[in-house]
């Protein structure tokens, strides 16, 4: 379970936002500027909330009360950014494999097998990221997120920067990964049809502040894309 | 024309020597400062950065005469060096390391600098994200993004230190097999009667090897940017 209450200035701009999920995939739903990337920054480590706390599954990964704060690479959330952040002078292999060396585990053939297959990222081991579409470096980042072996999974619009052809090809990998990968997913978007076939459950974000919270139908249906 | 003598070799040899000692010894320092530079916010920051470049504004002469107040048999640092270490600069070949990696210091960082800050950072956010410790960053990602420009830094700050002359000289003096460079025996040749052939042979010799450095610090330039395109 997820547990996030915190208040953040930035500049102008303050989030105050407050949800418990325990969905499998949380949506964090809203227009651009409402704060999404802020909240999940906070939720990574990356950022720093003013006030309140950030738990998962009991542990206290933030709380300004007391000082507590979890660095980033403790936490074990692996971030799957909208840009992808591939490491661009290591070969696929590599970045994959990254996650692994840094936190000293013992090689997973299994679980390898099991994430290269998922995502059909295993012919593209040799190549180096500027040498990948930005659909395939998607995949790659997923996987390099998944093969850190986190207990949680942010994605900020893995979508977000891929053209409507793209997006076809990389949704059903989503939907695999929350069916098969069985790590609960924190999941960013402001395109209300991808939350639709991806949430379970929906936080929506209006200006720093949550307005809604519940099931797929808090979603707007005004502006349903096909 | 081209029939170098032992004493050039030796002058050669020396130079070579001295600017290989330096720039290795002030390369892991420069990579520490710059990496400071571009990277952290401090107290004293400004002042770091002004100290780094003073050798570049500062007289040679004045450089020089600055390391032998420290460094020489009875400066503060010298001294301790010599007593505890038996460590001594003033007039041996590792005072004239000491004086040409100060003075090749400011151009050693400045590439190194300008291309850690050129590493993204939201790649080191990444590898944070993946479990990276700031040291793992640092060396898994941010190092050998910015390693063409090390390498860069290195073949200037070594060009800078074949050619020191003024300080040098002031600092450990021009003795032949110790302390003689090609700059200060050419200094040496062209006040010598009949000295030009001898000065104009090791005028050639220099004038190769600051091509090679430079045609060298333009192709590692150009890897730094394939590099960072991620090719």
């Amino acid at each position: 379970m997820l547990r996030v209450d915190v208040s953040k200035q930035l500049g102008e701009f303050a989030i105050e936002a407050s949800f418990a999920s325990e969905g499998r995939v949380t949506g964090l739903f809203g227009a651009s500027g409402a704060g999404k990337t802020s909240l999940i920054n906070m939720i990574a480590g990356l950022l720093r909330p003013d006030r309140g706390i950030v738990a998962i599954d009991g542990e206290t990964l933030d709380d300004a009360a007391t000082g507590a704060h979890v660095p980033v690479r403790r936490r074990r959330i692996g971030y799957v950014f909208q840009d992808a952040r591939l490491f661009p002078h290591l070969d696929v292999r590599r970045n994959l494999d990254y996650g692994r060396r840094m936190n000293g585990l013992t090689e997973d053939v299994a679980l390898w097998k099991r994430v290269t297959d998922l995502l059909d990222i295993g012919d593209l081991l040799d190549r180096r990221p500027g040498k990948l579409s930005g659909g395939e470096r998607q995949r790659v980042a997923l996987g390099r997120a998944l093969l850190s072996q986190p207990r949680l999974l942010l994605l900020d619009e893995p979508l977000g920067s891929l053209d409507e052809e793209r997006k076809e090809e990389i949704l059903p990998y989503l939907v695999r990964l929350r069916d098969e990968a069985g790590i609960p997913m924190v999941y960013v978007s402001h395109d209300a049809s991808e939350m639709r076939q991806l949430a379970t459950q929906i936080v929506m974000l209006q200006r720093g502040r949550v307005t809604a919270f519940g099931g797929v139908e808090v979603l707007p249906t005004a502006h349903i894309t096909a | 024309m081209f029939d170098i003598s032992p004493t050039e070799w030796t002058a050669i040899l020396l130079s070579l020597r001295v600017a290989t000692v330096a720039t290795l010894v002030a390369t892991p320092l420069g990579i520490a400062v710059a990496w400071l530079l571009a990277r952290r916010e401090f107290w004293g920051k400004a002042l770091l950065d002004a100290v780094v470049h003073l050798p570049l504004v500062l007289p040679p002469v004045v450089t020089g005469y600055l390391l032998l107040l420290t460094f020489g048999r009875r400066g503060m640092v010298g001294a301790w060096l010599a007593d505890h270490l038996g460590l001594v600069f003033a007039f041996r070949w590792t005072g004239a390391a000491l004086a040409c990696g100060i003075m090749a210091f400011p151009l050693l960082v400045r590439p190194i600098r300008l291309s850690i800050e050129a590493v993204d950072r939201r790649l080191e956010q990444a590898a944070a994200t993946l479990g990276a410790a700031s040291w793992q960053v640092f060396l898994t990602v941010t190092l050998p993004l910015a390693w063409p420009g090390v390498l860069a830094g290195m073949v200037l700050g070594f060009a800078k230190a074949i050619g020191e002359f003024g300080a040098t000289i002031t600092f450990v003096s021009n003795i032949p097999g110790e302390t003689q460079t090609i700059s200060s025996a050419i200094y040496s040749l062209i006040q010598t009667p009949d000295g030009d052939p001898a000065a104009l042979r090791l005028v050639v010799v220099s004038i190769l090897i600051a091509m090679a450095a430079l045609v060298g610090s333009e192709w590692f330039a150009r890897r730094a940017l394939k590099r960072l395109h991620g090719n």
